[in-house]
Parts: structure tokens; C-alpha cells; sequence
């Protein structure tokens, strides 16, 4: 299986060199920038720069503090040792306004735009100097002239609900285009992306930086950043491990940075799927929370001791149909099968019963209750397994404090409500809990987003020992890569249907993209 | 959030918050909100430590005084149990004033037109009418919240408009005594449906159901399925769907329950305290008792305890009253100290640190 | 039932609903900036009882006014205070500020009860727009203050949907982060939306003491500022949906008047209950209406802001 031409990429990087300013001043910079949150250190004397007309990419794991980093420049956080430095003056942002009044923008990874609002409006708030009785023509033709230049369409009136995910990153782009920003940051902006619109954004990128701007680009892809940046920075555990230029650098190298030893052998991935089909969708169709249909006619079976990959952009009805199949959202028509028994009307009790646990996206208020403690939210699948009317808590506890040991999760106390725990023991302690009961089918659901390297690899190794004990693994993840290395067969959704299904040794990431995209797989018989 | 005002100083979050800490917080918040409250006192040229002096004076200073405070305590405590059932889950049941009259007027039920009835039968009888008619009036708001989600705060709270007008056709009308001079209230009670009272005083035997129902709630609460789920649904709705429970029967039964409590505490004072049913029956009970809930977060134990307090205030404002002042000032306090309890719960999350130069 | 009787209501019920409204399109304001203040009632009360104080001692009814805007604004910089920096419950810092507001109200009018006005808000026909037929005598036989309360409406719905200031003010209500991010002061958004919504409850408790009923009582707010809350969500957010839903509502308030007028045989503590019937009813529909809108509730209404969320 191939990823994109190497040797194309770095053509492209090197014309980028030839353009770029000659000036010595950075446009940006950072000089030994800390910063603190209780108990942890997510920016240590971290140095970096940026000129302008360059790519610069901030590379490293979740967890190694490029958000904060950039928190830090856009004035969101003031940072508690370090300088900032302006085209070589000296500056301290007090708050977001002094950034934007330095000509400092990003968009970030959850967008920040107001949903009822039209584009227009959104991006009036970015206009610096905005008359207070504004001109509502004048400013959508800037948005139109604007936009065009750099190969952003968009349409003005469109309100950012109606909007794709790739449109709505659009609309930010030219909220940072308006705002006059000549520094543009954007956090982790493929994730959201298929591969042919992450291509188009990096065209857009390119021609920004030809007209002098410059682009910080916070990613944790090492491809992705080797293809299209002039230099790289990597962050591990908030400190900066060294700043390279791209062309002069590899994989290898990169990844030595990254994780600060050599990375652990891929895992090895042996299918242990069986012929028992456990689970069965016919032809489901579902709404979603608005009300419009957001499955469509969805039909497909899972083996046991299989990983079935569900791929997609964000908002294509993954999350829907991950509710469905755990029982959280009842289903329009169609009929839905456990071990070949009819569990349409189930609910989620009846399917919890049955052995479909559900490790969901939303960690922190649907698969746990926030303010509770551990052995609190230990029992939320458990306590109605007590007799009578009364929770055995001491038996809580005892099982809690077991798991806690099994799954190695970190926490301050077991007392203390979970909201204080971080991303990675979140995720642990909820796994641990969805794998304790037992389940014959596991849900999991964007799993490994927003851990670090060593929470992830965790998490995949977890999947996969459940499979090969013989479970079922519906696995949905907007990471192509960990589903080709993971999973047995992978289904692509879009808007909602089914595009087409294919076993990872068989497919490339170019098709994928395009079924993801909506093209759907021509099925040869 | 950096504070500019504070300097060189910086708010920072932190993961600690002890019980010391805690009392000490809302030891300081209700000097503070009584100071504040004792201004608006000033301006107007009388003396606020006079005023606190008279109201500790009348609800501590004799025996009488703690008795009538204690009388105050029931319903009050009653109310706010209620209250804080529904509030565990998020639901902000305003209409406790509302589900007291109504279970006042339940009671009063059985009174009037039962009146035959031995003792024995005729008080638990009273107790049910007002247990069920509290219980059934809260459920009026609690169906659209199960159901559509409509706001139980401004529903539950126009009922008490309701009630109280429900009271006053009764007493007005149909249900007035006609050798009441035309004041607007019912025939005294029989014997057999008054609750008998300590000694001298008027504390009556409902005191023992405010102490069994904050112990009943406290287990209940701490150690049973249903509690559990109740303290899932307030964390987080999404969180109890997960696990499968049903928000609309949690929701329904716990706002039932909190209504029904405060009905009881409507039995409760028409049978014990005032023997009749009148116009008004509640100096606004079922609001202080959502105060007391919040001030108390909640625990049933630190219910009791506010309570008596707030008691006291209510007894030291009725006193007041003699010296021209309108009773319903205390309300001044109550509110006052909410405000800086509330305000000081900030620092239950945060603390100060010297910023590093 | 003739047609001068029904414009007699409908009259009455403008008159009725005004001080509703001008509570209501304060508390529109505060929501749309994503504060929820249940203190509406408390703020109606002290402002009626300053204003009343203040207009009838200096015998300047426009004194009093002035006077009732300042108390409701501060009264809404204590929420304020509390909700925005201090980020705590906006439900029950409302509350706590309503029960205040009660209690202060009746404190510091304890002399006032049964004082006559001596400056007070009268009818003032408009030249010529009162010699219109039906709606002439409905609307513009009014006070300055039901005139003032109509252009008030119409100001609000030029500076929402038209200036920049109202557009910021929504998008605070919708997603402050993204305002944040942008630079802007969204906490001073926030405040300047308490307070002036403050203000406005302030005038609309004036309009109680000084025109609707020019008196004292205790409690003279009877839960309009509840209702005016619950309106909120009847008018969408919106200042002119919020005119008629004030209205609508104090037409039928002082319809249940004329009824006992007219010989209709329901005792009148049936009448007084159903004015909030008619609100609870309005809010279950409105609610579950808006429910499949795109707009409708501010997205963060009732959520404290912190920028480091961590």
C-alpha cells in the first residue's frame, strides 16, 4: 500500500525555499515560553520561531503542549516564564486582543463559529474596525474577493450550520484573511479532512505563504508534515526536542524525536476472525438529533473476533450509527440482530445484557458522569446486578481498586470526581470498565483521539487482545492509518450510506478518500 | 481566569477542597452577606446590629423564642428536603411554595368533611391527602420537562400563583367558616386532625418526620440503586442514558417526591400549627427552602442545621415586626448571604498564588 | 359586546403589559448575551419601590424613573458580578437576587404603604395618529412610557439584527470562545447586557408604582417578573415577538377584569389564576416549537465563560 510520492513532495518543498524571505528577523518568536496547569508542566522553556513566507510545523504527539504553545501566542493563555518577540519587538499579549491587533490568527481545532450565524456574520466579528451600523453588501463582496484569491469558495449568506465540515474551515481561513492576520495557525486541520480536501488546503496554504504570510501548522502526522512544510519543530512532554528543516529530515528521525526512543515494532496484526456473525444491521435507517434522516438504509454483519473499521469525515453518521448499534437510538426501519436473535426495539439496558458494551466518543459526560468518583462511575453498568434495593458498595470498591491495577490507570484519588482525571486514565478507566463486563461485542468510538503515544498504543493493544480473545471490535476512527493497521475489513460512510467495504490489504488511502468524499466503490462481482 | 484587579497575584485552578476549607468559606460568606444586608439598613438610619441583636434575641433568648424557632424549622426543613431531592438531579423545582399549599389544602380535606374519624386514621389519612396532593401538583411541570424538556424552573414557579388563588376561592368561598367574621380562613380543625404538640409549646409531633425523612434521604441517597441514579442524572443526562436509565421515570418520580414533601410540610403546618386552613398559610416558606437547599448544597444533615438558622432569622423577623419593620425583610438576609456563598464557592475551585516575576 | 368595549381591553391590556414588556426585553438582552437573571422580579420590585419613593417626594415622576434604572442596574452588577467573574449558578444567583430584591423592597417601603402619588404617568392622545379608527384608541391613547416601550422595540431590533454591537451581542450568547478568540471584550458584552436588562426591570417595576397602579404594596410585582421571564422563550429572543406576548398577555390580564365587569359568573380568584395559566401554557407550547428550530435558545445560555478551560 502506498502513500503519496516522496520524491513529488519534496519538489515542492524546495520551490518553497527559493520563495521564502530572505530577511533575518523571524516574523515570530518565541524565546523559552512556560507554561503551568496543576500538576503538569505543559510548556517548558520551549524556544521557536516562524519567518514569514514559510511553512513551519509544530510536530509531536497529543499531550507534548503544541495547543498550549499556540494558546500562548494567540494571548489565550499568558505564559509564566518566556518572551514573545514580533517582527523583533518585543510584546506581551495580555489577551486575544493583542494578538489579533498583531495580526496573529488561528483556527482551531474544534472551529470556533457561531452555528445560526450566516458566513458573513461570522466573519464580520473578525473585521478589525468594523463600522457600527456595518454595510452587509460591502462586506460579503470583500468575503467573495477575498476568498477567490486564495481558492476559498464560499457563499456568504450560507448560514455555518448548512456547511460541510471542510466549508466551515473555509469560513475560518477567511475569518483569519479578513482580520488581516500575517501569521496563520492551524491546529491539527486535517483531522477533519478527507485526503483530496486536505491536498486543496495545502494549495491554499502554499499560495498564502507565496504572498508573504506566515503558516504555523500544529499536526501530529509526520507525512503530512515531511510533504508540505519548510521546517519542523517537535514538542515531547512540553519541552522542544530540536527544530529541523524538513528537507534535510526523515520519518525515522522524526519519529526518534517524537517519542524519544525508537518506536516499538508496528503491531502485529494476525486476523482472528471467525465465522459466527454476532451482529446484524438490515437495511437501518435512523434520524439524527435534528430530526433529518442520518442513516441511510445501512446494512452489514460483524464476525466474532473481528475489527470492522467504520471510516468517514466527522458527520457523516458515524456517531448515529454507533448509537444505533448500541441501542442509545432507536432506528427508523430496518431490523438489527444480536447472534441472530431480533433486538430492533431493545434499548440500551436489554443490549448492555446481551454483551454490546459501548465506549463512546464523549468521555467525560456520556460515559461517565463527571462530578462522581471512580468507584462511582465503576458501577454505571454494574449496580443494577446487586440484589435488592441497596449497592454493595464495598464490593464496588474492592472490584474498582482491581481494575484500577489491571489497566494501570493514573489518578490522584479515587475519591476525587473524574473530571479531574487526564484524557488518557479517562479512557483507561472507561475501557476497563466496557472490557470487565465481558462483552461479546465492543463499540468504541473514536477511541484513541487526543491520547498521547503511549495511551494510544495502549488502547490499540487492548482492541486488539479483545479481538483475538474472540470478540467483536466496531471500531470508528477518522485515523486511516490506525484503521488499515488495525482492522479486518473497513466500511467507508458518507451522509449517511454505506460507499463501500474493504479489507485494508486490498485498498489504498487514495480510494478510501475518495469514498469518503462520496464516490462510491464500484463493486466487481 | 487572571484577575487584573488582583496584581501581582494570579487565580489558579486547583484540584483540592477540603471540608475545613469549606466551612470556612460559608462562615465568612454569611458575615459578609449579613454585613452587606446590614447596609441598606444603614442608609435607611437605623442600626443593624440593633435589628440582629432583637432577632437573635427573640428566636434564642428565651425559651419560648427557641420553641417558636423550632416550630419554624419544620416546614422550612420539610420544604427544603423536598427542594434538594429535585435539585440533585438538576431540576430546579421552584414551585415548593405552590405543592405546600397544595398539601395544606389536601389535609384540610379530610379535616373538614371527615371530621368523624378517630385520631388514628384521621392523621395518616391527612398526611397521604398531603404526601399525594403536593406529589401531583409538582407533576404538572415535571411531565413537559420529562417529555419536551420545557424549563421546570418558570413552570414550577407559576404554579404557586395558582395554588395560592386555589387557596384563597377556598377560604373566600366555599370553604370559609360561617362564623369566621368573613375572614377569609376555614372552621378550626376537630381534635382528631390536629398533631399533638411538646408541652407548652407549639411544636408539634411532625418534628419526628423531619428527622426521619432527612435520615431516610440520606441513605436513601448514599447507599440505594435509585439514589445512585438520581446523582448520575444530575451529573450528566447523557451519562444516565448511557447506562440505560430512564431519565423520563427518574425525572417524573423525583420531581413527585420533592412535591410531595413539601406537601407534607403543608399537612404539617395546617394540622400542627395553625388548625384551620387561611389565606395565607406560608410567610414564603417553599422559597427559603430553595436558599437553605443551595446553602446547605444539598446534604440532608446540613438542611437540618440551615434550617434552624433560618428559622431563627424567620422568628427574629416576625418579632421585628412589632418595631414597624415588615417581616418580610429577612428576606434582605437571606438573600444577601446566598449571594456571597455563592460568590465564595469560587474559591473552593481556585486559589491565589504570587505570580513568578 | 360592542366594539368600543373590546377596544376598552385591548387598551387596558397595552397598559397591562407594559411594564411586562419592558422586563421582558431587558431579560431578552441579558439571554441573548447568555445570562440567565431570574432576579426580573426582585430588580421589578426595588424599581417600583424607588421609584415610587423618589417621584412622589420630589413630585417628579421622570426623578423617580431615573432613580429605578439605576437601582435595577445595580441590582443586575451584583448578578452580574457573581455569574460573570465569580462564575457561579446563574439559577440560583437570580434567585437569591429576586428573594433579595423582595425583601429589600418591602424594607425600605415599609413607609411608603398607602401614600398617595404625586406625580404619576397619564394618558397623552397622539395628535394625529390617536384619530385612527380601532388601533388609534388602542395604541396611541397611552402614557409616554407605553409609547416609549414601542420604540424601544423597534431600537432593539435595529441595533440586533443591524449593527455591530448587537451582532457581537448574539454571537456572545451563542459561542463566546469564538468572540473571545477574536479579540473582543466579551466580558464587558456580558456585563453591559446585565445591567442595561437590569435597568429595564427597573423601569418596568417603575411603570407599576407610577402609572399602572401609582401606589406602594408590598409584593405590587405579583410575579410579572416571572412571567416576563417566562415570555423570554415565547418571544424566541426575539424584541417584537417580546411586544406581543406582553401584550397578548396583559390583554388577557385585564380581560379576566372585564369579565367580572361584564357579569360573568367565575369568582374572581379563577381570573387571577389565569393569567399564569395562560403563561405556563404558552411556555410548554413555545418550547417544544422551538425545539426543531435552528434558532432559538443561545446556544450558552446559562454556561459561565472561562478561557482556560483546562
Amino acid at each position: 500500500m502506498s502513500l503519496t510520492n516522496r520524491r513529488d513532495s519534496r519538489r515542492f518543498v524546495v520551490m518553497f525555499e527559493r520563495v521564502r524571505s530572505m530577511e533575518n528577523t523571524p516574523m515570530v518568536e518565541m524565546r523559552k515560553i512556560s507554561k503551568e496547569f496543576p500538576g503538569i508542566l505543559a510548556n517548558d522553556q520551549v524556544s521557536f520561531d516562524v519567518n514569514s513566507g514559510e511553512i513551519h510545523a509544530l510536530l509531536g504527539e497529543n499531550g507534548a503542549g503544541k495547543s498550549t504553545l499556540m494558546s500562548v501566542l494567540t494571548g489565550l493563555y499568558r505564559p509564566d516564564g518566556g518572551e514573545i518577540y514580533i517582527e523583533g519587538k518585543r510584546v506581551e499579549f495580555l489577551s486575544p486582543k493583542d494578538a489579533v491587533n498583531n495580526s496573529i490568527g488561528m483556527v482551531h481545532q474544534h472551529f470556533k463559529l457561531v452555528q445560526p450565524f450566516t458566513v458573513a456574520e461570522n466573519v464580520m466579528l473578525s473585521i478589525k474596525g468594523l463600522k457600527q451600523i456595518y454595510n452587509l453588501k460591502e462586506i460579503e463582496q470583500q468575503i467573495i474577493k477575498q476568498s477567490e484569491a486564495f481558492g476559498l469558495s464560499v457563499n456568504p449568506k450560507a448560514k455555518i450550520w448548512q456547511l460541510s465540515v471542510g466549508e466551515q474551515q473555509r469560513v475560518e481561513i477567511i475569518k483569519l484573511l479578513l482580520l488581516g492576520a500575517k501569521v496563520l495557525i492551524l491546529d491539527e486541520p486535517t483531522a477533519v479532512l478527507t485526503p483530496q480536501e486536505a491536498k486543496a488546503l495545502f494549495e491554499t496554504l502554499a499560495k498564502m505563504v507565496k504572498s508573504g504570510k506566515s503558516v504555523i501548522l500544529i499536526s501530529h502526522k509526520m507525512n503530512e508534515v515531511l510533504e508540505n512544510t519548510n521546517r519542523i519543530t517537535v514538542l515531547r512532554d512540553g519541552k522542544s526536542i530540536g527544530t529541523v528543516y524538513t528537507q534535510n529530515t526523515n520519518e525515522k528521525e522524526l519519529a526518534k524525536m517524537m517519542v524519544g526512543r525508537n518506536i516499538s515494532d508496528p503491531l502485529e496484526r494476525k486476523s482472528s476472525r471467525k465465522e459466527e456473525k454476532i451482529f446484524s444491521l438490515d437495511k437501518v435507517s435512523a434520524l439524527g438529533n435534528n430530526g433529518l434522516l442520518k442513516l441511510k438504509n445501512i446494512s452489514f454483519d460483524i464476525y466474532a473476533g473481528e475489527i470492522l473499521g467504520i471510516a468517514g469525515v466527522d458527520g457523516n453518521g458515524q456517531k448515529e450509527l454507533a448509537g444505533a448499534v448500541a441501542g442509545l437510538r432507536s432506528i427508523k426501519t430496518g431490523r438489527i440482530s444480536f447472534c441472530n436473535r431480533d433486538c430492533t426495539k431493545s434499548g440500551r439496558k436489554k443490549r448492555m445484557n446481551l454483551g454490546i458494551s459501548y465506549v463512546p466518543e464523549d468521555r467525560m459526560t456520556t460515559g461517565l458522569a463527571p462530578d462522581l468518583n471512580a468507584y462511582e462511575n465503576m458501577a454505571l453498568n454494574s449496580y443494577r446486578g446487586y440484589r435488592g434495593c441497596f449497592i454493595r458498595w464495598d464490593k464496588v470498591r474492592k472490584d474498582t481498586d482491581r481494575l484500577i491495577r489491571k489497566f494501570d490507570v493514573r489518578l490522584a484519588s479515587t475519591a476525587n470526581p473524574v473530571k479531574m482525571m487526564s484524557g488518557g486514565n479517562i479512557q483507561k478507566l472507561l475501557l476497563a470498565r466496557e472490557i470487565d463486563s465481558d462483552p461479546l461485542l465492543i463499540v468504541a468510538v473514536y477511541p484513541m483521539r487526543g491520547l498521547d503515544i503511549g495511551a494510544t498504543d495502549y488502547v490499540k493493544r487492548l482492541l486488539l487482545e479483545q479481538s483475538e480473545k474472540g470478540k467483536a471490535v466496531l471500531l470508528i476512527s477518522e485515523d486511516l492509518e490506525d484503521l488499515l493497521s488495525m482492522t479486518d475489513r473497513i466500511i467507508v460512510i458518507y451522509e449517511g450510506e454505506i460507499m463501500g467495504v474493504v479489507k485494508p490489504s486490498e485498498t489504498t488511502l487514495e480510494e478510501i478518500g475518495l469514498m469518503m468524499a462520496g464516490k462510491r466503490k464500484v463493486v466487481s462481482s | 481566569m487572571k484577575h487584573k484587579l488582583m496584581g501581582s497575584w494570579e487565580i489558579k485552578k486547583t484540584n483540592s477542597s477540603s471540608a475545613l476549607k469549606k466551612f470556612g468559606i460559608s462562615g465568612i460568606s454569611i458575615v459578609l452577606g449579613l454585613l452587606f444586608a446590614g447596609l441598606f439598613v444603614l442608609i435607611t438610619g437605623k442600626d443593624p446590629l440593633q435589628l440582629y441583636s432583637e432577632i437573635l434575641q427573640s428566636s434564642f433568648g428565651s425559651f419560648y423564642g427557641f420553641s417558636e424557632t423550632l416550630v419554624e424549622m419544620i416546614p422550612l426543613a420539610l420544604c427544603s428536603l423536598g427542594v434538594s431531592l429535585a435539585f440533585r438531579m438538576q431540576l430546579w423545582n421552584i414551585g415548593a411554595e405552590g405543592q405546600f399549599c397544595m398539601g395544606a389544602f389536601g389535609a384540610t380535606y379530610f379535616a373538614l368533611f371527615f371530621s368523624e374519624l378517630p385520631k388514628l386514621i384521621m392523621l395518616p389519612l391527612m398526611l397521604m391527602a398531603g404526601f399525594i396532593c403536593g406529589g401531583l401538583w409538582a407533576l404538572i411541570p415535571a411531565l413537559p420537562k420529562a417529555f419536551w424538556n420545557v424549563s421546570e424552573t418558570i413552570s414550577s414557579l407559576l404554579l404557586n400563583y395558582v395554588a395560592y388563588f386555589w387557596i384563597a376561592y377556598l377560604v373566600y368561598g366555599p370553604w370559609k367558616d360561617p362564623k369566621g367574621n368573613n375572614f377569609p380562613l376555614t372552621k378550626q380543625f376537630p381534635e382528631s386532625a390536629t398533631i399533638p404538640v411538646f408541652g407548652d409549646t407549639r411544636v408539634s409531633y411532625a418534628i419526628f418526620l423531619v428527622l426521619l425523612i432527612a435520615a431516610a434521604m440520606f441513605f436513601l441517597i448514599k447507599y440505594s440503586k435509585w439514589g445512585y441514579e438520581i446523582s448520575v442524572s444530575g451529573s450528566s443526562r447523557k451519562a444516565a442514558d448511557y447506562a440505560g436509565m430512564s431519565y423520563v421515570k427518574n425525572v417524573l418520580m423525583v420531581m413527585f417526591l420533592s412535591g410531595a414533601i413539601s406537601g407534607i410540610a403543608g399537612m404539617a403546618e395546617v394540622s400542627g400549627v395553625l388548625h384551620r386552613l387561611q389565606q395565607t398559610i406560608s410567610p414564603g416558606y417553599g422559597y427559603t427552602a430553595i436558599l437553605i437547599a443551595l446553602l446547605a448544597r444539598l446534604n440532608p444533615l446540613s438542611i437540618l442545621l440551615v434550617s434552624f438558622l433560618m428559622g431563627a432569622l424567620l422568628v427574629g423577623g416576625f418579632s421585628l415586626q412589632t418595631s414597624g419593620f415588615p417581616s418580610s425583610m429577612v428576606s434582605m438576609f437571606q438573600g444577601s448571604i446566598l449571594f456571597f456563598v455563592l460568590a465564595g464557592e469560587v474559591f473552593n475551585n481556585y486559589r491565589l498564588v504570587r505570580k513568578k516575576v | 359586546m360592542d366594539l368600543n368595549y373590546i377596544i376598552a381591553i385591548l387598551a387596558a391590556g397595552v397598559v397591562a403589559g407594559t411594564p411586562i414588556l419592558y422586563a421582558s426585553l431587558g431579560e431578552v438582552i441579558a439571554e441573548r448575551a447568555g445570562i440567565l437573571n431570574l432576579g426580573v422580579e426582585g430588580m421589578m420590585l426595588v424599581g417600583a419601590v424607588s421609584a415610587f419613593y423618589v417621584g412622589t417626594f420630589t413630585e417628579n415622576k421622570w426623578l423617580g424613573l431615573l432613580v429605578a434604572l439605576i437601582a435595577g442596574g445595580l441590582m443586575a452588577l451584583i448578578h452580574a458580578v457573581i455569574t460573570i467573574d465569580f462564575r457561579a449558578s446563574q439559577v440560583a444567583s437570580g434567585l437569591a437576587l429576586t428573594i433579595f430584591g423582595t425583601g429589600l423592597s418591602a424594607y425600605l417601603g415599609r413607609s411608603l404603604v398607602g401614600i398617595p402619588p404625586t406625580s404619576t404617568f397619564k394618558a397623552v392622545a397622539l395628535p394625529v395618529l390617536s384619530q385612527i379608527p380601532v388601533v388609534g384608541k388602542i395604541l396611541f391613547n397611552q402614557d409616554i412610557m407605553v409609547y416609549l416601550s414601542m420604540l424601544l422595540v423597534i431600537l432593539l431590533w435595529f441595533v440586533f439584527y443591524k449593527t455591530k454591537v448587537g451582532l457581537l451581542l448574539r454571537a456572545v450568547g451563542e459561542n463566546p470562545s469564538a468572540v473571545d478568540a477574536l479579540g473582543h471584550n466579551i466580558f464587558l458584552i456580558r456585563y453591559a447586557a446585565v445591567i442595561v436588562g437590569g435597568m429595564f426591570a427597573g423601569a418596568g417595576g417603575a411603570y407599576l408604582s407610577l402609572a399602572y397602579s401609582p401606589s406602594w404594596i408590598e409584593n405590587m410585582s405579583a410575579g410579572r417578573g416571572w412571567i416576563a421571564v417566562a415570555l423570554v422563550i415565547f418571544a424566541v429572543w426575539d424584541p417584537g415577538r417580546a411586544l406581543l406576548g406582553a401584550w397578548l398577555f396583559g390583554v388577557i390580564a385585564s380581560l379576566g377584569l372585564h369579565l367580572q365587569a361584564l357579569g360573568v359568573m367565575i369568582p374572581s380568584n379563577f381570573l387571577q389564576m389565569l393569567p399564569y395559566i395562560f403563561t405556563f401554557i404558552i411556555l410548554v407550547v413555545t418550547t417544544r416549537e422551538t425545539k426543531h428550530r435552528r434558532s432559538g435558545t443561545p446556544t450558552a445560555l446559562g454556561i459561565p465563560y472561562s478561557r482556560e478551560e483546562r
